[in-house]
């Protein structure tokens, strides 16, 4: 089985956002970048699936140079091998029209991604990329399993509920928890990943249809106005007279 | 030109974020001069959809099509983008749910259109351009966004648009059929589950949510999350360790890794407030943190607080919300 897994490269979870240049552009200084947790999900469960039935891990990222780090975590976790698209990514139909042109190129079992990218929350990159390529696209999934070589069985969430789908491979899913356990990768395969194939290729023409013009970030709290546990009651009629949410 | 709403139904009613969502759309479509069109799938009440009027809808499309009751993206798509084409549409707007922002990628990627979700304000139209404002970075910033394709389609955050009311106005409704082929239906899902909410309510709908941590101790104490809940009429919720306890169910964890809600009141109950959890719920509006640790971090985030042991705060509450006259 060929799996791609589409990786995003986000500020981790801690990291403070700021923004430069008139608050054009994301600041990137002192932001430590990690795997977006949700493509984990993916990876480790596209790993599981090789380890049972065979076959091979791509990873795929849309970016620039300083995303190799977290390429090369990706093949030190399990993945066989690794595409970079170089490029500036603007907007998620610029990085689906990149991973659709790749998929296009090698047939893919399976293509695998995350949920949401935590920095731009889109929600939308799986969506497009499927049908682009006119297969399914299955999101959020938070199970993933094979019933028998040429169909996957999956589980997604939805409002109030969860479906259970089956599709024929080839497919795209999203990931959310609890798909699989993320892993950390070891000595051996941190040794191993540093050999390990990662090609960069050029972008294909394509444009970008969201444009960003600026950023802000959210006003600051007020502070918060403390209750008397003893008087824990007050809170209930402070929520109804005050902040008037009762 | 018209704007075109698709709406969501659940039990034959029309979901809360579908009817902020007609709500936005209608007053889009007064900012171009144009009339607002919603468009319906599945099992909705013929009622509710004339009723939609009262968000300033002025017709609806609705495809009866009984295979439509599931959820099956490349069905829905097929329906909005035939509506959109019968009503010319330029601007098409969503929940920013599962399902809303599913079928809004798609639609895209197949009217050639420009994106984007979990948006949280109107669009300034100001010199041709069609900037909206939506969240980014787990509700640590907005971002500006000027839609430049020809149609713009729009998934709008939950809970960020007043559901208006526009007294006793109806919608006309007719049908719509998009002659759906079997093989639009393949993707189409074996079993649909359905959570039992108990006549709860949903959590990612919900106005009120009051959310418990590992502070609680064991699921043999959330009676106190629920009786408070239910004194509220709010939806339960939970952090991350909670449900890899399986003290609660997945569904119900909140944050970064979980899902993300913007109540107009989130009750904190022994949550530490990590920064991952606060990326799932600091968009509430109000947020209220129970803690014995007078440190924690999440009174940071917080507009009122309470330092005690949930133990014997919560009862007090429950006590006082039962009080309360509806
Ligand atoms: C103004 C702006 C500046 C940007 N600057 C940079 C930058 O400097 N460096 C950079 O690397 N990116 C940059 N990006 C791209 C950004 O990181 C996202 O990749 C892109 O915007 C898609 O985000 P989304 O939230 O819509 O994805 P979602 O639809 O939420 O993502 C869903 C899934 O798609 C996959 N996916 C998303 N993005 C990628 C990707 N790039 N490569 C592979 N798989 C992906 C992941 O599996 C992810 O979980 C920028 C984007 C914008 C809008
Ligand atoms: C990549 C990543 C993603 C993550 N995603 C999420 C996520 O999506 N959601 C999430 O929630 N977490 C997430 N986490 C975990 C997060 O970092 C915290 O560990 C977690 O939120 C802590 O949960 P908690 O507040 O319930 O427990 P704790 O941190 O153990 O806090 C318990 C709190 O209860 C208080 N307390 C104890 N007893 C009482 C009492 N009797 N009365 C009142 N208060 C009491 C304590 O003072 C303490 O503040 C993630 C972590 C990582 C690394």
């Amino acid at each position: 089985m060929k799996i791609l897994v589409c990786i995003s490269n986000v500020p981790d979870t801690t990291s403070k956002i700021n923004f430069t240049g008139d608050n054009k552009e994301f600041d990137k200084n002192g932001v430590q970048f990690v795997i977006n947790p949700w493509d984990e999900y993916a990876l480790t469960r596209a790993i599981e699936l090789k380890e049972a039935k065979g076959g091979s891990v791509t990873v795929l990222n849309v970016g620039e140079a300083d995303a190799e780090p977290n390429i090369r975590k990706a093949l030190a976790i399990g993945a066989d091998d690794a595409i970079r698209v170089n490029a500036h990514p603007k907007d998620a139909f610029f990085v689906a029209q990149q991973i659709a042109a790749v998929a296009k190129e090698n047939n893919y079992d399976m293509i695998l991604m995350g949920k949401e990218s935590i920095d731009y929350n889109g929600f939308q990159v799986h969506n497009m990329v499927g049908e682009m390529l006119g297969i399914p696209s299955v999101t959020p999934a938070f199970k993933l399993d094979m019933v028998d070589d040429s169909t996957a069985r999956l589980e997604r969430e939805i409002e109030g509920g969860k479906e259970v789908v089956e599709v024929k491979l080839p497919f795209v899913a999203s990931a959310q928890q609890p798909m699989s356990e993320p892993r950390i990768p070891n000595m051996r395969g941190i040794m191993t990943a540093r050999t390990k194939p990662l090609a960069v290729r050029e972008p294909v023409g394509a444009e970008a249809k969201a444009e960003y013009v600026g950023f802000s970030k959210p006003e600051k709290k007020g502070g918060v106005k403390m209750i008397d546990a003893e008087n824990a009651g007050e809170l209930i009629k402070l929520l109804r007279n005050e902040a008037k949410v009762l | 030109m018209s704007v075109l709403v698709f709406v969501e139904g659940l039990n034959g009613e029309i979901k809360k974020s579908s009817l902020e969502a007609a709500s936005y759309g209608s007053q889009v479509a007064q900012q171009l001069g144009t009339t607002a069109t919603a468009v319906a799938i599945g099992e909705v009440h013929e009622e509710a959809l004339a009723k939609l009027g009262e968000q300033g809808i002025t017709k609806v499309l609705y495809d009866a099509d009984d295979r439509l009751k599931q959820f099956v993206a490349d069905a829905y798509v097929k329906v909005i983008a035939k509506a959109a084409q019968q009503e010319s549409a330029k601007v098409l707007v969503f929940s920013n749910s599962n399902i809303g922002a599913a079928v809004g990628s798609k639609l895209a990627v197949r009217l050639n259109g420009s994106l984007a979700t979990n948006v949280t304000t109107l669009p300034n139209t100001d010199g041709g351009s069609f900037i909206v404002t939506r969240g980014v970075f787990s509700g640590k910033a907005f971002a500006d966004v000027n839609l430049t394709s020809d149609v713009k389609i729009i998934a709008v955050k939950k809970n960020s648009f007043e559901v208006s009311e526009n007294g006793g106005a109806t919608a006309t409704v007719e049908k719509l059929s998009a002659d759906l082929a079997d093989a639009d239906f393949a993707a189409a899902p074996k079993e649909t589950v359905m959570q039992d909410t108990d006549g709860g309510i949903l959590l990612p709908e919900a106005e009120i949510v009051v959310s418990g941590g590992r502070g609680l101790k064991g699921p043999e104490n959330w009676h106190l999350v629920e009786d408070l809940a239910k004194a509220l009429g709010a939806a339960t919720a939970c952090s991350k360790p909670v449900s890899d306890l399986d003290w609660r169910p997945h569904h119900e964890h909140v944050g970064q890794t979980g899902i993300t809600v913007s109540p107009n009141l989130y009750i904190a109950i022994g949550i530490s407030g990590a920064i991952q959890h606060l990326a799932g719920v600091n968009s509430s509006k109000v947020i209220v943190v129970i803690n014995k640790d007078p440190e924690a971090p999440f009174f940071k985030a917080a507009d009122y607080g309470i330092v005690g042991d949930a133990f014997d705060v919560v009862p007090k509450l429950i006590e006082a919300a039962r009080a309360l006259d509806k």
